[in-house]
C-alpha cells in the first residue's frame, strides 16, 4: 500500500551525502540521460504521466515541451531551469525534510531537466526560513561540482550546467511561479499577468521552465524505471508515487509515501487514526487553499480528479486533520489573517478583500459578529474568487466558503453565544503544562 | 542644501559598521548571477549578517553596487518579512501561529514567549539577546507546535520546553537544533548561510526527523515497498 521511492533511504544516516546517494545508484540516471536525445527525455517524462506535485497538477513533460528550441526567436535566446523550492502552503511540509534528507535526488533531476530543455543555467529558489535545508543544498552543489556531474562538459557529454542555490526571504507569494521569478530577479515578489507564460518569456524574459522539487526528483527514477514502471503507480490520469504530509491531531503525523488514489481512510488505518477518544471534523486535502472536506469524504481517492471530483483540490497532499475539539470559525479565521499577511497588494479584490474578511471572521470568533456577517464574507468571497491575478485570492476564498458551506450552524452558534469550544482542549500537551 | 536631515549612513552604538570586505562579498555574490540585479536578495542578507538588520547603510550599499536608487532597494527590502528594520537579536525566535501549529498549541506558546520574555511581536529583549515573532507555516506541520530560532527548527514544543530553550538562549546557551546542525549559529552567521556562503556545519545533524521517517518505518514493517525497476531498465 506504501510505496516508497524518493523517502526509501532516509532513515540512513548519510542519505545527504553523495556517498549515500550513490549507494543506491544515485547519479546512475545521470549517465543514462546523458546518452538520450532530449526530446526523448521530454517524450519519456510525458508518456510517464508525472504531473506537478506542486498543486495545480499540470503535466510536467508538456511543460517541458513548451520551451521553444532551436535558433529562432524566443527558442534563441538563453533557457533556464528554476526550481520552486519555496514551499509555503499551510500544511505542506513534504519538499523541505525531502531536501533535508535527500538534496542529491533534486540535483540530479535538475540535470536532467535542464539538459532535456536545453538549459545551462538552473536555479533553486529555497525559501529562506530554513536555513538546514539551504546548507545541505549547498552542500550537495558543490560536491556535485567536484564529482563532474556540474558545471563545463559534464561527463563529456559537451552539456555544460551552472547550478546556483538561492534563499528566499520571507513571502509565500513567492511560490506562485511568475512572482517567484519577480523575486529571482531582484524585484519585489508580485504575480505576473499572463499570457505570456514563463515557456516563452520566464526569467529575465527568457524560456523558462518551473518546477517543484518533488515533480524535479522524480524525474532520475522514471529514467531508471521507465515511463510504464512509474505509471504502473497511481490511477489512470494521476500517475506514479508522491509523498502525502499527514498532520494535525492524528496519532502519528508524519510523512507517506504511496500511489496517488490513496485515501484518507486508508493513511488513517494504517497510521493509527485520530487521536484517542476523538473524531474527524474537517481536514484539507492539500493545504489551507484547498475547500475543506470532512469525514464524508474519507474514502475520496486522493488523486487529482478524484478529489476534484469531492468539490476540493489535490493540492500538495497536505493533509492537516482537525479534530472535534477545533472550533472552525477560529481557524478559518487564522488562515485568514495568513492570507491578509502575505497579499502581495498587487491586485485590489485580494488586497482589500482578505483585510476585510480577517475583520468580520474576528467578529465572529468573539461572539460579536451577525448573521449578515456570514453573508457579507460569503459575498466578499465572490468578489474576490477569479478577480485576482493569481491563485492568492482564490485560495483565500476556499476555508471560507467551504467553512461556511460544511459548518453553518457553528457559525450561527458563535453568532448566538459566542465560541463554544476550549482552545485548551485541541492542543496536544492539554492544559497541564500550560 | 543641508535639510537637518540625519545622514543615512550615521551607525547606531553597538552596530558593527559595513566594511571593504561587505563590498567584496557582495561582488562575489553579483558574479554567480547572469543579471546583477537578480543579487538584491542574497546582498541584504548579507547586509543582515553584518548589522543584524537592514540599515539604512545596507541599502546604501545595495544601490550603489547594483545601480539602483535607494527607493527601489528599500522598497524590495520591505516587502520580504526576513528583513528586519532593528536590529535581531542574537537569537530570533519564531513561534509558528498558522492555523494547524495555533491549534495544536502555537498560540498557548506564543503567550508564553511573550509572558516570560516581557516583549511582544517583533520586539527584542533589553540585553539585546532574544528577538521575538510569530510566524506563519514554516513546513513542518509533522513537528507541530513549531518554534524556529534563527531559522532551524526546535520541532515538537510545549510551554515548559520553550520556556527552557527562551532561558538558554538568553544566558547565551541555547541548545542544538531538532534538526539541524550541532550547535545553534548567531541570527549574523545564519544570514551569512542565506547569503550564499557556506558555513561548513551541513553535513552535521540528523537526515530525518522521526515523523519524516514514520511512513518509511510503517512500510518496513509492513513489508510495502514500490515495484523493483524493470530487469530491461535495470
Amino acid at each position: 500500500m506504501l510505496t516508497p521511492v524518493l523517502s526509501a533511504h532516509w532513515d540512513e544516516a548519510d542519505a545527504f551525502t553523495l556517498e549515500g546517494y550513490a549507494r543506491h545508484r544515485g547519479y546512475e540516471a545521470l549517465t543514462k540521460a546523458l546518452k538520450t536525445d532530449p526530446d526523448a527525455l521530454i517524450q519519456l517524462v510525458k508518456d510517464s504521466g508525472l504531473r506537478g506535485r506542486g498543486g495545480a497538477g499540470f503535466p510536467t513533460g508538456m511543460k517541458w515541451g513548451f520551451i521553444p528550441q532551436g535558433p529562432e526567436g524566443q527558442g534563441g535566446k538563453p533557457h533556464y531551469l528554476v526550481v520552486n523550492a519555496d514551499e509555503s502552503e499551510p500544511g505542506t511540509c513534504k519538499d523541505v525534510p525531502f531536501m533535508l534528507a535527500n538534496p542529491h535526488a533534486l540535483l540530479e533531476g535538475v540535470i536532467i531537466a535542464s539538459y532535456a530543455i536545453r538549459a545551462s543555467h538552473a536555479f533553486i529558489y529555497v525559501r529562506g526560513e530554513v536555513t538546514h535545508v539551504v546548507r545541505r543544498l549547498h552542500d550537495a552543489v558543490q560536491q556535485a561540482y567536484s564529482a563532474g556531474h556540474l558545471g563545463k562538459d559534464i561527463h563529456g557529454s559537451g552539456f555544460d550546467l551552472e547550478v546556483v542555490v538561492h534563499a528566499g526571504a520571507g513571502a509565500y507569494i513567492c511560490g506562485e511561479e511568475t512572482a517567484l521569478l519577480d523575486s529571482l530577479e531582484g524585484y519585489r515578489g508580485q504575480p505576473r499577468l499572463r499570457p505570456p507564460f514563463p515557456a516563452t518569456h520566464g526569467l529575465y524574459a527568457c524560456p523558462t521552465v518551473v518546477n517543484n522539487v518533488e515533480s524535479i526528483a522524480s524525474v532520475p527514477s522514471i529514467v531508471l524505471g521507465g515511463a510504464e514502471w512509474f505509471s504502473s503507480m497511481g490511477t489512470e490520469k494521476s500517475k506514479g508515487y508522491t509523498l502525502y504530509s499527514l498532520s494535525g491531531h492524528v496519532k502519528k503525523p508524519g510523512q507517506y509515501e504511496a500511489p496517488l488514489g490513496i485515501t484518507l481512510r486508508q493513511l488513517l488505518d494504517l497510521s493509527g487514526g485520530m487521536r484517542d477518544g476523538r473524531t474527524l471534523k474537517f481536514w484539507t486535502p492539500g493545504g489551507s487553499s484547498t475547500p475543506l472536506l470532512t469525514a464524508d469524504h474519507l474514502d475520496v481517492p486522493l488523486d487529482y480528479e478524484g478529489v476534484t471530483a469531492a468539490g476540493s483540490m489535490l493540492g500538495t497532499k497536505a493533509l492537516q486533520c482537525f479534530d472535534d475539539t477545533t472550533c472552525v470559525v477560529r481557524a478559518i479565521l487564522r488562515w485568514t489573517e495568513f492570507y491578509a499577511h502575505e497579499s502581495c497588494g498587487k491586485c485590489t479584490p485580494c488586497r482589500e478583500g482578505t483585510y476585510w474578511m480577517v475583520q468580520i471572521l474576528q467578529r465572529l470568533e468573539a461572539g460579536t459578529g451577525t448573521e449578515e456577517d456570514i453573508a457579507t464574507l460569503l459575498d466578499t468571497c465572490d468578489n474576490i474568487f477569479g478577480r485576482a491575478f493569481c491563485a492568492l485570492g482564490d485560495g483565500a476564498t476556499s476555508p471560507i466558503v467551504s467553512g461556511v458551506q460544511l459548518f453553518r450552524d457553528e457559525f450561527l452558534q458563535h453568532v448566538a453565544g459566542g465560541c463554544p469550544f476550549d482552545p485548551v482542549a485541541s492542543t496536544v500537551f492539554g492544559a497541564v503544562t500550560a | 542644501m543641508d535639510l537637518g536631515l540625519p545622514a543615512t549612513t550615521v551607525v547606531p552604538d553597538g552596530i558593527p559598521p559595513l566594511t571593504d570586505d561587505t563590498r567584496r562579498e557582495a561582488r562575489e555574490i553579483i558574479a554567480r548571477y547572469p543579471r546583477s540585479r537578480s543579487a538584491l536578495l542574497p546582498m541584504l542578507h548579507l547586509v543582515q549578517s553584518v548589522q543584524g538588520y537592514v540599515s539604512p547603510a545596507g541599502i546604501s550599499l545595495c544601490a550603489e553596487e547594483l545601480e539602483l536608487t535607494k527607493a527601489e532597494v528599500g522598497a524590495v527590502a520591505t516587502f520580504y518579512t526576513m528583513y528586519r528594520r532593528r536590529p535581531a537579536g542574537s537569537y530570533h525566535v519564531g513561534v509558528c501561529t498558522n492555523t494547524l501549529c495555533a491549534v495544536l498549541g502555537g498560540d498557548a506558546l506564543f503567550a508564553v514567549a511573550k509572558e516570560h520574555l516581557g516583549i511582544g511581536n517583533n520586539e527584542t529583549s533589553a540585553d539585546g539577546s532574544v528577538s521575538l515573532e510569530h510566524i506563519e507555516c514554516n513546513a513542518a506541520c509533522d513537528y507541530a507546535p513549531v518554534v524556529m530560532v534563527n531559522w532551524e527548527f526546535y520541532d515538537n514544543q510545549d510551554p515548559q520546553s520553550l520556556r527552557g530553550l527562551l532561558d538558554a538562549c538568553q544566558a547565551g546557551n541555547p541548545p542544538a537544533p531538532t534538526r539541524g546542525p550541532s550547535r545553534l549559529v548567531s541570527f549574523k552567521e545564519m544570514s551569512r548561510v542565506l547569503a550564499g556562503f557556506n558555513d561548513g556545519l551541513g553535513q552535521e545533524g540528523v537526515a530525518a526527523g522521526p515523523a519524516s521517517l514514520i511512513g518509511l518505518d510503517l512500510a518496513r514493517q509492513r513489508g510495502d515497498v514500490a515495484p523493483s525497476y524493470p530487469a530491461s531498465e535495470a
